[in-house]
């Protein structure tokens, strides 16, 4: 990485992503409008498809929930020193744990099975972080590269086992049977009306509040426990941390399995709160989506939540618009999350430099 | 079929196969070995894949649309390159949204303006390549054994594959023989020392980004020009990581890189050949087993238990000029 620009904390917290998404959107606007619809008139159909009603809100916030999971898991990594691309695989992985417990031990009433299909999920993913992990830490190898590996890896594994383990039997559709309905995680609205509010439908089901819970446990972990400290340290400098006595390779270790554990936890939502059964490619980009994220919300909680509602707003505003503008299809989105990394993420100090330049002049530090 | 003929139909999509992965892998190649780290290997293959298509539909030639499809994969590699050593920005995060933005913007594209879900139309006649016959295979295809194997695996490709062989030729000369390739090698290993032989680093890894660009445009163009006869949605389907894999298998190197890419290729052969097959002994063949083998051989590799791949000193960190 180059060395640091400095600015002051506020401009490099809030400005600087702000300006990175605004470049995104100009640029989004451009493809738009070369595509021959008006960006204006789509920008408004994708908010009031997002937001402008109880439905599409809920919609917006069950995608969030996704991406919050997924951005935790690059963000903690990334406090580590760590870029973990293998979100997408430890979140199939999760599915798979989930998918194990809902299916083999579903005689459990469901104050039990939900947890416990939750941990297997979080256990699944952190197993599948764990291998690069370890390899990193002791053999040298490069996480970045594992990781890709291990998605693919996860994919073909999924695949076999879908196609021939545990595919639903005389079936042509590559999935498992549907749980029983002790697995399911409630939706909103069901536990709404049953204290007599009521609200439209939606898919957004109880694992948006695991996801803010988590959120409120990185914090915690991140900037008030030991571990964190180590986490952070190991990040800004190994060979300090190897100084003071933190063990590199655990820290690396524990960092990913908390990674991967946070990606296993799409499955909660994906897997045990809407499909009810396993599939192939459920979780449809959110690994990537968290890269994203996590480089918006500055590896903060509180950013990721923010980044990730506004990826859930493209998510469900973009499906909208695609029924308005057939021309202007999902595919949007990866477009826009591609720019917002790029100009987020590899292209800020474009934003950061000419910031810096402004605000020395004034001799506040950072 | 006799036995020899299966394996001739094996091994002549094996090469098929393996040219799409020749072309990314040797750009990496290009692109590591000057220490810019390259993961956006499939988005520049999607992206030329789709501009080959659209241009040699609306042109009527395939030619027009290999260049248009180079065109689109250098402007993908001038952005990374713009990105990580212009800005000096981080290289893997460029790298993955390189990737995004081209599988975002093929499908929102290619619906907008065919409307059939991001595919274009299929390709016909001069709007593809063709096979060409080389000298005297017809004559050699009567001879056993390596007539046969010059008749059927050798001869009978586009001009493309053969393009991708001279590609591994010229890769491996000019990296090892060339003054341009000794100081691109240089600059991946240390770049300070060549900068202080007057040499310009940023020169020099534009240099390499953009050979990787045109590489990728050309691996693209065979995917939709010769291979699938139209642009599908994701239709590198991961080949620029298993070409990513590739390259760390041949530690870096022109000559592994073309025998790695060609067991790969074949290997997915292989695996499309016994797909629903049932050997006496062993049931069904698990043929994603197959298709992950070399993302798994790739794990045990780095991981340092089969040899040690160890990549270019200066990969992945960007330049800063003393001042």
């Amino acid at each position: 990485m180059s060395a640091p620009i400095e600015v002051p904390r506020w401009v490099d917290l809030a400005l600087v992503p702000a300006l990175a998404v605004v470049a995104a959107f100009l640029v989004a606007g451009l493809v738009v409008l070369a595509i021959g619809e008006n960006p204006l008139s789509a920008t408004l159909i994708l908010l009031r498809g997002a937001l402008g009603s109880g439905e599409g809100l809920g919609f917006t916030l069950y995608y969030a929930t996704n991406f919050i999971f997924t951005g935790l898991a690059v963000a903690v990594a990334f406090h580590a020193g760590l870029f973990n691309i293998g979100g997408e695989g430890q979140a199939t992985l999760g599915g798979l744990g989930a998918a194990l417990v809902c299916l083999r031990l579903d005689f459990l009433p469901a104050w039990a099975l939900v947890p416990l299909g939750a941990l297997s999920a979080a256990a699944f993913g952190a197993a599948w972080a764990f291998i690069p992990a370890w390899l990193q830490a002791r053999r040298g190898s490069h996480i970045v590269i594992t990781t890709i590996m291990f998605n693919m890896l996860a994919s073909a594994l999924l695949v076999y086992l879908l196609v021939n383990v545990m595919g639903k039997p005389g079936s042509m559709s590559v999935e498992t049977r549907v749980f029983a309905p002790a697995a399911h995680v409630p939706f909103v609205h069901e536990l709404a009306a049953q204290f007599g509010v009521p609200i439209p439908a939606s898919p957004l089901n109880l694992s948006f509040v695991l996801a803010l819970a988590m959120a409120a446990l990185m914090w915690v972990v991140l900037w008030r426990t030991r571990l964190g400290y180590a986490i952070r340290t190991v990040g800004a400098s190994p060979t300090a941390a190897a100084y003071a006595g933190i063990s590199n390779t655990r820290v690396i270790v524990v960092a990913m399995l908390i990674s991967g554990g946070l990606a296993g936890l799409v499955a909660v939502n994906e897997i045990m709160g809407v499909q009810e059964r396993l599939l192939l490619e459920f979780t449809s980009g959110a690994g990537f989506i968290g890269i994203a994220v996590a480089l918006m919300g500055r590896s903060h909680p509180f950013g990721i939540v923010l980044a990730s509602i506004l990826f859930g707003v493209l998510y469900q505003g973009g499906t909208e618009l695609a029924f308005d503008m057939p021309s202007i299809t999902r595919d949007m989105v990866v477009t826009i999350s591609g720019l917002v990394i790029l100009f987020a993420g590899a292209l800020d100090g474009l934003f950061r430099r000419p910031l810096a330049a402004a605000f020395a002049g004034r001799g506040k530090g950072a | 079929m006799d036995v020899f003929g299966f394996g001739i139909a094996i091994f002549d999509s094996g090469v098929r196969l393996a040219v799409p992965l020749l072309f990314a892998c040797l750009a990496g190649l290009w692109s590591e070995r000057s220490g810019v780290v390259d993961i956006g290997l499939e988005g520049k293959l999607l992206v030329a894949a789709f501009a080959a298509a659209a241009a040699s539909h609306r042109f009527d030639s395939a030619w027009v649309g290999l260049a248009a499809g180079i065109a689109a994969s250098i402007a993908f590699a001038l952005v990374h390159g713009f990105a990580v050593i212009s800005q000096r920005g981080n290289q893997i995060v460029s790298g993955v949204a390189i990737n995004m933005l081209a599988a975002g913007l093929t499908a929102l594209v290619g619906n907008a303006w065919y409307g059939q879900g991001g595919r274009t139309p299929p390709l016909e006649g001069a709007m593809r390549y063709q096979p060409l016959t080389l000298p005297g295979a017809e004559q050699a295809a009567a001879v056993p054994v390596v007539g046969r194997l010059y008749a059927y695996v050798v001869s009978g490709h586009s001009v493309l594959v053969y393009v991708a062989i001279a590609a591994v030729v010229a890769t491996s000369f000019v990296l090892a023989r060339t003054r341009f390739g000794l100081r691109l090698r240089a600059v991946g290993e240390n770049p300070a020392a060549v900068d202080t032989a007057g040499i310009s680093v940023t020169g020099l890894r534009y240099a390499a980004v953009v050979i990787a660009g045109v590489l990728c445009g050309m691996g693209g163009a065979y995917l939709s020009l010769d291979q699938a006869a139209a642009f599908l949605p994701l239709m590198t389907a991961g080949k620029g990581f298993i070409a990513l894999a590739a390259l760390i298998f041949a530690k870096w190197r022109a000559w592994p890189a073309f025998w790695t890419c060609l067991l790969f290729g074949l290997l997915d052969a292989v695996a499309i050949r016994l797909q629903g097959v049932v050997v006496p002994g062993v049931g069904q063949v698990p043929v994603q087993a197959i298709q992950a083998l070399p993302y798994a051989l790739t794990v045990i590799l780095l991981a340092g238990f089969i040899g040690r791949a160890i990549p270019p000193r200066a990969s992945g960190t960007p330049y800063v000029k003393e001042r």
